[in-house]
């Protein structure tokens, strides 16, 4: 590629990632599956192929069928708002279909697909039995203060006990899911006050006023 | 009837030319416009940018919010297709399974190839870069100078559009007036770059790329490039009316329906199909050029991919420009009785010398650029300005431990935000989650800068492919076994980007996630993941020691070219597609030259 193609991985903050910049080529997170006690079977399904129509849309479900539950589909909307809740700048992730592209995700019949399944899956039984252990509920069940109890010992993997490790990498994956499926909708375009794709007749370039006060002049 | 089937294809033709890309498309443009008659023999299918492109798609109308998979791997709304890394029912032998000795090959099946997502990087050689053996005793001389490519240079940057501009430092050439459209503005990150990045000595220059900042001089260029031709002229200028300058969004890599960028379906293939001079037939995997009893090509052979039929087609003149690969594969797969090596192979080298990039890459957070105002950024996608390789003096006083420079690419900017937007930021942000997670999105999106190295491979012994002994493609025909050695020039380099990109984020206020890697072995991307390879069918001056003469023409058989990356007999680190087309042009022109006197 130069890419070498131009540069796309740069747009990512992940900074492991290698050239190639796609998750599912080069994968920087290869060693979490290792750590997942219980890889879920994948359903039998079809990708889209090496010559789908690109000028088309597509919805999750379409192309091949979702398999959460109802029970961890609103789990996943759960933690995916306890990530992402709605604020005055925007909604939520579960508002803007995020619980639905995890679905699809988890779902899809690729390798890196069915890895993050096995994180995923795992992640969630790991949820409620840590739940029913301190509380004696599901982790859906719980009030907001018990559920943030549990993300505060798994929201950074530096910084959780050895035994919440593989518990951590799963909430740093689903993290980055919730945000993927979030920040690539409108509404996450909006958020973050991304004014591009619009076709111009020109290129100004920054403002002068801006370039003066980072001292670019 | 430009685009004919295998069964309506004409008796014989003056040319026939085996791919559509990059040199494919160069060569039979070059030859349609002065009138040849050519067929086009294309591997994939046929395809229509200006109805194909997912030109404004955002990612949430894509599967998966359109991030890479095994069938699409540079992400769903890539222009590539029926390609990638790997290609169904096509398979190509690795020699080596470990990291050291792996290489990669990317391909596309499509009508113009892989010039339809490539990064339009668009960098001239320089005269050092002809001559690398002479100069630090090395790899190989070209049997030509910069001063025989330079007006090819002029011509294909006229011809496409490319921007960039001229700064005159050592080994970088100047275009003549009026080549290079205008660079775009820089982004506010480039600037940051160009500043910090100077104090440190090193030079940051507008980038060249084959990305329209204007229209193109639809009066003035057709009479430079073809005088004294006035229905070229007429073909030409219409055409370049018709090619929208850039509409300042979008990613390339898409492709372009407005046909503001370079590739072979949007800017060579419609003027020469205009002239009534070109046949394309898809769909036809091309696996040997046929010899008569006179010991010349008279054809090829190929597959037709729609009825798996095996089919003929006959020319004068046969021109590889399949992809280096590709074209030393049907050289070695085109055995006889009397070219029992395959195709061109007197001097065994076909297939030696195979080339990539050395790619190194580092990426890093600027505090200095987080939470600016809102910006439309996405300019002209990437490579607004580059770094060119600046330490020619040190090298040649021996101050470093490897022989050839890399250049550098770098991007940032608040670019459409997407599944990896605000993905992988514990390390700044402590694992945050909730409303601050939001904050910390919002503060951290466009502060981030990576920076690619890409630097010259110098040839070597270990370096090549040959025919795999037992594995065939889906069609019966033999594949490639590749074979893949850096050497300590090349891994020395790639940490020498290492440290030259962390020096320039430190220079900018920034963090690392992770260090900067001291160990070239770990440094250095994959063999052919740069996606530059080149070599295999090296053109030289000794018959004995190289594939083809200065003009791409094979020493063994007179009438059959290669015009690919195959005859690179070195690879600068200057991005290859533009050298491709330069050498495609001149080739081109010397056989319109030959027909005319009836040599071949």
């Amino acid at each position: 590629m130069d890419r070498r193609t131009t540069i796309k991985w740069v747009l990512t903050a992940s900074a492991a990632w290698p050239l190639g910049g796609n998750a599912q080529t080069h994968s920087a997170h290869a060693d979490s599956a290792r750590v997942e006690s219980a890889p879920a079977a994948m359903p039998a399904a079809q990708g889209y192929g090496t010559d789908p129509t690109l000028t088309r849309n597509y919805a999750p479900g379409e192309l091949w069928p979702l398999t959460l539950t109802a029970a961890q589909r609103r789990l996943a909307g759960i933690l995916a708002d306890i990530i992402i809740p709605a604020d005055d700048r925007s909604p939520s992730a579960s508002a803007v279909g995020v619980v639905e592209f995890i679905d699809e995700w988890v779902s899809a019949p690729y390798p890196a697909n069915s890895r993050d399944r096995g994180i995923v899956l795992g992640g969630f039984a790991w949820l409620d039995a840590e739940a029913a252990r301190r509380f004696g509920k599901k982790f859906s069940d719980l009030d907001t203060a018990g559920q943030h109890g549990i993300c505060d010992d798994i929201c950074d993997e530096s910084r959780a006990t050895v035994p919440r490790r593989t518990a951590a990498r799963f909430f740093s994956r689903y993290r980055d899911l919730t945000a993927g499926g979030f920040y690539s909708t409108p509404a996450g375009r909006k958020d973050l006050n991304y004014i591009g794709n619009v076709p111009r007749a020109g290129n100004d370039g920054p403002p002068a006023a801006l370039l003066k006060a980072l001292g670019l002049e | 009837m430009p685009f004919v089937t295998a069964d309506s294809q004409q008796s014989s033709y003056d040319v026939i030319v085996v791919g559509s890309g990059a040199a494919g498309g160069q060569s039979a443009y070059t030859l349609c416009m002065d009138g040849a008659k050519v067929l086009m023999l294309e591997a994939g299918r046929k395809y229509a940018p200006e109805a194909e492109t997912p030109m404004f798609q955002t990612p949430d109308l894509a599967p998966l919010r359109a991030e890479g998979t095994p069938d699409k791997p540079f992400g769903f709304y890539d222009a590539t297709v029926n390609g990638g890394w790997s290609v169904p029912g096509e398979p190509y032998v690795r020699a080596s399974e470990d990291d050291a000795g792996r290489f990669d090959w990317w391909r596309a099946r499509m009508l113009g190839g892989r010039t339809n997502h490539w990064g339009r990087i668009s960098l001239r050689n320089g005269p050092y870069d002809f001559k690398p053996h002479t100069r630090d005793g090395l790899g190989f001389d070209w049997p030509i100078g910069y001063e025989d490519l330079a007006p090819y240079y002029d011509k294909v940057e006229l011809l496409i559009g490319v921007y960039g501009s001229n700064e005159g430092l050592e080994n970088t050439p100047n275009s003549p007036p009026g080549c290079l459209l205008p660079p775009p503005k820089p982004l506010v990150s480039d600037l940051l770059i160009a500043q910090r990045a100077k104090r440190l000595g090193v030079p940051v220059i507008p980038g060249h790329r084959a990305v329209l900042t204007q229209p193109l001089d639809f009066r003035g260029s057709p009479a430079r490039l073809h005088p004294g031709n006035a229905t070229a002229q007429r073909i030409l200028a219409e055409d370049m009316r018709n090619r929208s300058a850039c509409l300042w969004a979008t990613s390339c890599g898409r492709g372009c329906a407005v046909r503001a960028n370079y590739q072979s379906t949007t800017v060579h293939l419609p003027p020469a199909l205009t002239t009534g001079n070109l046949d394309i037939t898809t769909d036809a995997m091309v696996y040997e050029v046929t010899v008569g009893r006179d010991g010349r090509a008279n054809g090829v052979s190929f597959v037709d991919r729609t009825s798996g039929k095996q089919r003929h087609a006959a020319a004068r003149v046969v021109i590889l420009a399949a992809s280096a690969l590709e074209s030393v594969r049907i050289l070695l797969n085109s055995k006889n009785a009397r070219f029992p090596n395959g195709l061109a192979n007197s001097s065994g080298k076909v297939g030696r010398y195979l080339m990539d990039t050395v790619g190194s890459a580092l990426s890093g957070q600027i505090p200095l650029l987080e939470s600016l105002p809102p910006l439309n950024e996405d300019a002209a996608d990437g490579v607004q300005m580059y770094v060119p390789w600046w330490l020619y003096q040190e090298q040649r006083a021996g101050k470093l431990k490897f022989a050839r420079g890399y250049h550098i690419e770098f991007g940032g900017g608040r670019r459409m935000p997407g599944f990896g937007t605000a993905a992988g930021m514990e390390w700044l942000t402590g694992g945050s989650y909730g409303a601050k997670f939001k904050q910390d999105a919002r503060r951290y999106y466009g502060s981030f800068v990576g920076f690619a190295g890409r630097g010259e491979m110098i040839p070597n012994d270990r370096s090549f492919c040959e025919i795999d002994p037992k594995v065939k493609d889906k069609w019966g025909i033999p594949v490639l076994r590749i074979h893949w050695q850096w050497s300590e020039h090349e891994l020395r380099q790639a940490a020498h980007m290492q440290k030259t990109f962390a020096d320039i984020i430190g220079a900018m206020g920034g963090k690392l996630r992770d260090p900067a890697k001291t160990d070239g072995a770990k440094a250095i991307a994959h063999g052919g993941s740069i996606i530059h390879e080149v070599g295999g069918a090296i053109m030289g001056s000794d018959r004995a020691a190289s594939v083809t003469n200065s003009w791409c023409q094979t020493w063994d058989v007179d009438n059959l070219f290669v015009t690919d990356g195959a005859v690179f007999a070195s690879n600068a680190d200057k991005n290859p597609t533009l050298t491709i087309m330069a050498l495609a042009w001149r080739a081109a022109d010397h056989i319109l030259e030959r027909m005319r006197r009836k040599e071949i």
